[in-house]
């Protein structure tokens, strides 16, 4: 069977999982590879999270929060966006492609948003082709 | 009651958590009479493996294991030892995490014979030969040797029943641990044998210890750029010091010695993932994302006692 990348969104409560609702509901149509999981914020997201996605051989790892200035919890994603650089950073260094993992903030009005960015991941893995680290590397 | 039976073993160290053993010099004399040391290879005593393999299984009390697993030798002893001692323990950062020589799995293993062989400065070798696994002398006395392979912490060969950090554990932790062991004190198996706290918390240098507040790390320094106060956080003054997610059972000596913790006492209680866990809380204490860029080589900071045990384990062909 040809293989077909598996991408797991983490997706803040307040926007970005809103922004995937409202491009759900305005019909605008991204690839069914997306598995998005619902977190509060996206200062709860560990880089253990993103690991553990990897490891069980998702091929890209989308992180999605709201605008600076609109976290529900004011500095989530100021959080977010530092460990998201230093675990970028280490996991480049250690040989993983830095386009498998992803951080991006779209609000709960830009479904459309949603949706291109969806497209894009969805072909930027394509190109790279599947996680590496399938059948135990 | 005839004494305890303890057994040693050194695979993938550095004989440094050996010496620490020895240390107790006095303690160790009340270690010494109170058990029977009934294997300490190769450092201490001599006792052959095929003794050793003789053995009952289950007839050794408690069997200590410091160092990776890093050749096949290693993992062999390793099972052997898991099946003679009733409880097992990760002695060191190597055997709990990998420890600092677990950095090994950032190479591949022709890189590393490469480099230790043939392309040092020093070394002549014009011919390339590298070590064999096997090899025949005088045509008829076949010699062996074990097998490399990637770095890995005790625990992903055998089941191991405690866990004790540094590199090497602090005299006062070994102490502390013999003492729980010979009591029969010992935490839920599984366990890391530890006083619990992390670094910061038995920090002198912890403002919150003294009722200031902590404040985020402005800038991003080297040990080797000026010099920390006297008495305050290191992290805040920028130097990358890893007490916060750290087991502090050698008493935060690095930071009492302007030095910051590179973590060897291993992942507080709760931690599965140290080098992650590292990345995530110190990346948390800087006043922003720019700061992050200056931090130098993050993998030799944050996995340096600990990659074998992190994902994702070893450096990936790119
Ligand atoms: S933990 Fe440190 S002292 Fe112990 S064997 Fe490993 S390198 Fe040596
Ligand atoms: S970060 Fe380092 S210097 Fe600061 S309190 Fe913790 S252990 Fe001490
Ligand atoms: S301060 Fe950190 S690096 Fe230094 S001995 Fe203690 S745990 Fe190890
Ligand atoms: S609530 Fe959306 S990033 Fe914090």
């Amino acid at each position: 069977m040809a293989w077909e990348p598996r991408l797991i969104v983490i997706a803040c409560h307040w926007c970005t999982y809103a922004g995937a609702d409202l491009a759900g509901s305005l019909r605008y149509s991204y690839p069914p590879t997306v598995h998005i999981v619902r977190v509060p914020c996206s200062g709860r997201v560990e880089p253990e999270f993103i690991a553990e996605a990897l490891r069980r051989g998702a091929d890209g790892v989308f992180i999605g929060g709201c605008h600076f200035g609109d976290c529900h919890y004011k500095e989530g994603n100021y959080k977010a966006i530092r460990r998201f650089k230093l675990l970028k950073r280490s996991l480049t260094d250690l040989g993983i492609q830095p386009e498998r993992v992803q951080l991006e903030w779209i609000s709960g009005s830009e479904g459309k948003r949603f949706a291109e960015a969806m497209t894009e991941f969805d072909a930027k893995i394509r190109e790279l082709g599947p996680n590496p680290m399938k059948g135990g590397a | 009651m005839s004494k305890p039976k303890l057994a040693y073993y050194l695979a993938g160290g550095c004989g440094g958590c050996d010496i620490a053993v020895v240390d107790l010099s006095e303690a160790l004399i009340d270690v010494a009479l109170a058990v029977d040391i009934v294997f300490w290879a190769p450092t201490v005593a001599d006792v052959k493996y095929k003794d050793l393999e003789a053995m009952p299984d289950g007839s050794i009390d408690v069997g200590l294991i410091s160092g990776n697993v890093r050749n096949s030798e290693h993992e062999h002893i390793a099972k052997v030892l898991r099946n003679k001692c009733k409880v097992l323990i990760a002695f060191g950062i190597c055997a709990a995490c990998g420890g600092i020589k677990g950095l090994v799995n950032l190479h591949t293993t022709e890189e590393l014979l490469d480099k230790a062989y043939v392309n040092t400065f020093s070394t002549d070798n014009p011919n390339k030969e590298l070590p064999q696994t096997t090899c025949v002398v005088d045509g008829k006395y076949e010699l062996t040797l074990p097998t490399l392979m990637y770095a890995k912490p005790l625990d992903e060969v055998v089941k191991v029943d405690y866990y004790i950090g540094g590199c090497p554990p602090h005299y006062e932790h070994v102490k502390a641990a013999f003492t729980a062991l010979l009591s029969g004190q010992l935490p839920p198996p599984g366990s890391w044998i530890t006083m619990g706290k992390a670094v910061c918390e038995v920090c002198g240098r912890n403002p919150v210890l003294k009722g200031k507040p902590k404040r985020f790390a402005t800038e991003v320094k080297r040990t080797i750029d000026g010099a920390p106060s006297e008495d305050g956080c290191l992290l805040e003054e920028g130097y990358l010091c890893l007490g916060p997610v750290t087991q502090g059972d050698c008493g935060s000596k690095c930071p009492a010695a302007n030095i910051p913790c590179r973590g060897c006492g291993g992942p507080i209680p709760g931690v599965k993932d140290y080098s992650l866990r590292a990345i995530s809380s110190i990346a948390s204490m800087f006043d922003n994302e720019d700061l992050i860029d200056q931090i130098p080589d993050p993998v030799h900071l944050f996995y340096r006692y600990t990659l074998p045990s992190s994902f994702p384990y070893k450096r990936l062909k790119s």
